[in-house]
């Protein structure tokens, strides 16, 4: 335990990834020994890479491990080393895990059996309604989301966990005091109460652009199995399914049109084998494991609490979205008694309302 | 000889009394004017001497002082020529001065004699009324203008020559007059009906509720979807002008030079559309000498701001103090004015820069930050004043096909109509017309909610994410609703729509 601090110390040195750790550990034995070591026991270790040592001996001087440790532990902020008991199986099994692993919130030992939700920033309606449902029917099943806490089909899918009242992890590319993208400040917090947040990068990085794909791969790490929901030619998100083929785990797309640019990414995925999905179903047959259904169907219990206007309503909405024009002129009620239905029927959760005034049945 | 005219000056939209008094003195020949003209006033001089020697009168080479009084207020504009070339011509003895007491004069001068209109002629000919002026000499184009006031004779005068036999008695002009509560009603013509519309029969519902309640509103659409199509056909379900509203929009146009030659009088509620280039003075009025700006030019009416991120920051901002107080002051050196500034705001955008972020057709090239600083560009305080949001979606092709009936105009507004009754049968002795003017101490008062709908708006608030600026207009809304349904009581499904009009504050749409 009190080596902990040492990782810490380490991992805040540029250059130094899981490949450097091990080196260090297979010849001092702990990261402490190292860290105390004389300046040409560390040549030793990485032989002819002589700049890689002088930026360790240059660096070494200027980080005092114990501060570091009480920057961390005054934010509420847990470490996690690849010798803690505690640290993510799944994780632990792939090529390259983060030698440390900062975490606010909660990691369980439940978390294990979870599905990685990802797609593009910048998703479609269809994309963000798709994720939300998958990621809310999963976590009925007990099943932890891990995503990427970005904007888009990233947030969806953690608030479809949140309103599951269940488990989600995201997974920062900056440090863990670092909010990005800042508008999700609150949906952080969220994902806290609900789980946890957690990072490889050490405090005060910042959101720089290659620290994303690194990230990803403890996305997919962390999970059983990655679900793309909608990705461009050049997303992300195909990055995050590459590492999860690497690391022999699941990768699962949503089809989508195939005029819309927003899901070539996934109907290629598709194409080269990936399995597809229609449900939720389709993700826990490829699993390979049959839950329990934790919360019970409060949605058929509203729908038979419906009055009579409102399930004719009801019937007139699709699952794949009614303009709230078109619902108007085929319903025999007036605008202003259809839009009053309409409000109710969204506070039952029964539909949702989209962006340009159309609703979807959920 | 000393003589002395009744004129008229404006002072924002509204006139005042002016005397121009005219001594002719021995001395070296001069024409001075004090009483703090501006350029337009120091200039009548060279109008005045060429309009009487080409009218066939002589110019007298005397020492000639004019002054205006009150000699402490800036008189700008040319409507004094004429009074002055009259108190020339009276102070010389060349026409009889007995009927120049009772008679007000006004009127610009062109260098053969013509009389030319001037603006603010309404104005000018409250301010006589008010203060027991029976007659008024006028420019012909303008008689009808001032004509609408009550108990003012006004006696129409084509150039100087034709004056002066009138104050003579030599010619009868008479006095004109126009049947100005006839011309109120059967000239009130929009050319523009809702029936035109295809389909959006959901926006119509939020205009129909915006007349009624007179809330703000503010729709949010893609390109080509029609947003300003049906901004236009605001005013035709707006209740009729009545005379007194009609007057005080006139008054504006007509101290502004905006007045149509062919229209005394302005029955339809003014549509203003101004381009989003304009500037903060443009918007609320200004200039040296201040001009009412859009927002007065709207009063009583419509100011649709199309495209709203695309106006600059401060001139959006200048709009805060006109949307509370319904008047807008203007402070410059020379004068201090107020202008009227009631009107409706509807405000339309797209929901992102390119305009097709909810398109299924077209594909949206923004990227979140470009959207999210767009939306930004509306700032909280402002859409805190619009009640109702509303999202306009793209028209689909068979809507414009199908031949389907749409509700005319007048009917719409025949509902609106009583649902304006009900509220200024209810605001009687209070100091506001409609529902959106309700402030929080009467909103608790005049919106009560019944317990369900207590749960309903918790409900609402919890489930949908709505912000609690929401709260209050919600049930203004509400309120609207109710009374568009003549029902006392607001009930859930009146809330339940009322929670559909507030769109931007529920975060889902980047």
């Amino acid at each position: 335990m009190s080596d902990t601090k040492y990782w810490v110390a380490l991992s805040c040195i540029k250059g130094i990834g899981s490949q450097k750790f091990q080196m260090i550990l297979k010849h001092f034995n702990s990261i402490k020994n190292f860290w105390h070591a004389e300046g040409h026991e560390v040549k030793e270790v990485f032989g002819m890479n002589q700049k890689i040592c002088n930026t360790i001996l240059k660096y070494r001087e200027t980080i005092n491990p114990d501060e570091e440790m009480d920057k961390i532990n005054s934010m509420g902020v847990k470490v996690l080393t690849l010798n803690d008991e505690d640290y993510p199986c799944n994780l632990k099994n792939i090529y390259d895990p983060p030698p440390v692993l900062y975490v606010k919130g909660n990691l369980k030992k439940q978390d294990e059996i979870s599905v990685a939700i990802v797609g593009s920033r910048k998703a479609t309606v269809y994309g963000k309604v798709i994720a939300e449902k998958l990621a809310r029917e999963l976590s009925e099943y007990g099943i932890t989301i891990v995503s990427g806490m970005a904007i888009g089909i990233d947030s969806c899918a953690h608030k479809g966990a949140i309103s599951g009242n269940a488990r989600t992890i995201a997974v920062l590319g900056t440090g863990i005091d670092i909010v990005y993208p800042r508008r999700n400040a609150s949906l952080m917090q969220k994902i806290i109460e609900h789980g946890a947040v957690v990072t490889e990068f050490p405090l005060g990085t910042t959101p720089l652009p290659q620290n994303f794909p690194a990230r990803n791969r403890i996305i997919s790490g962390l999970s059983l199995g990655t679900i793309v929901v909608e990705a461009s030619e050049r997303s992300g998100a195909l990055i995050t399914a590459d590492f999860a083929l690497q690391q022999g785990r699941e990768v699962f797309a949503v089809p989508g049109n195939v005029t819309s640019k927003y899901s070539t990414g996934c109907n290629r995925l598709i194409k080269q084998g990936a399995k597809l999905v229609e449900g939720v179903f389709d993700v826990l047959d490829e699993l390979g494991i049959v839950y329990e259904k934790i919360s019970n169907e409060i949605k058929d219990i509203a729908e038979n609490k419906l009055n009579d206007e409102e399930k004719e309503i009801l019937e007139m909405i699709s699952y794949q979205s009614s303009p709230v024009d078109s619902i108007i002129r085929h319903s025999r009620f007036s605008a202003g008694k259809v839009k009053a239905v309409l409000t109710s029927l969204e506070m039952k959760g029964l539909i949702r309302s989209l962006p340009g005034s159309s609703y979807i049945r959920i | 000889m000393l003589s002395k005219i009744t004129s008229c000056a404006l002072l924002g939209i509204n006139g005042y009394i002016v005397e121009v008094e005219t001594d002719i003195s021995n001395g070296l020949p001069a024409f001075d004017i004090v009483g703090l003209p501006d350029s337009a006033v120091r200039e009548s001089r060279e109008r005045v001497r060429s309009a009487i020697k080409n009218s066939g009168f002589n110019f007298p080479i005397n020492r000639i002082t004019v002054n205006l009084a009150p000699a402490d207020t800036r008189k700008e504009g040319p409507f004094f020529d004429l009074p002055i070339a009259i108190g020339i011509l009276a102070a010389t003895e060349q026409l009889k001065t007995d009927k120049l007491k009772q008679i007000a004069i006004i009127g610009e001068l062109s260098l053969n004699g013509d009389v030319k209109p001037v603006t603010g002629v309404l104005s000018m000919a409250y301010s006589l009324q008010k203060r027991g002026f029976k007659k008024l000499l006028c420019p012909l184009e303008n008689a009808e203008e001032a004509a609408i006031v009550e108990g003012v004779q006004v006696y129409p005068i084509k150039n100087l020559k034709e004056s002066v036999d009138f104050l003579n008695g030599e010619k009868h002009i008479p006095a004109f007059s126009i049947d100005i509560k006839n011309y109120l009603y059967n000239n009130s013509n929009i050319e523009v009906d809702f029936s035109e519309v295809k389909g959006q029969e959901n926006i119509k519902r939020a205009f129909e509720v915006a007349a009624a309640g007179h809330h703000n509103i503010i729709m949010i659409g893609p390109p080509g979807s029609g947003k300003t199509m049906i901004a236009r056909r605001m005013p035709s379900i707006l209740p009729a002008m009545t005379f007194e509203e009609a007057v005080e929009v006139t008054k504006i146009y007509s101290s502004a030079g905006l007045l149509p030659n062919s229209r005394p009088l302005i029955v339809n509620r003014p549509f203003r559309a101004p381009h989003h280039t304009i500037s903060a003075a443009g918007m609320v009025g200004g200039g040296r000498m201040p001009k009412p700006g859009e927002v007065s030019l709207a009063h009583f009416g419509v100011l649709f701001l199309d495209e709203m991120p695309e106006f600059r920051r401060d001139v959006l901002e200048v709009l805060r103090q006109p949307l509370e107080d319904e008047i807008v002051t203007i402070t410059r050196v020379n004068a201090t004015i107020t202008y009227p500034a009631k009107f409706l705001l509807i405000g339309s955008m797209n929901p992102c820069p390119c305009g097709f972020l909810w398109s299924e057709k077209h594909e949206c090239s923004c990227t979140p930050n470009q959207i999210q600083r767009y939306i930004s560009k509306i700032s909280g305080p402002l859409l805190d004043r619009v009640d109702i949001h509303i999202e306009v979606p793209a028209v689909e092709f068979k809507d414009l096909e199908e031949n389907i009936e749409s509700e005319t105009s007048d009917s719409i507004r025949k509902r609106v109509d009583s649902a304006r009754m009900v509220q200024l049968q209810r605001y009687k002795n209070l100091p506001f017309l409609y529902n959106s003017q309700l402030t929080p101490r009467y909103i608790q008062r005049f919106c009560r909610l019944n317990k369900p709908c207590k749960k309903m708006i918790k409900d609402a608030f919890d489930k949908l994410g709505l912000s609690a600026r929401a709260y209050n207009r919600i049930l203004k809304v509400a309120r609207t609703i109710a009374d568009l349904d003549m029902s006392e009581n607001i009930r859930e499904e009146h809330l339940a729509e009322a929670i559909q009009y507030r769109n931007l504050d529920r975060k889902f749409w980047i």
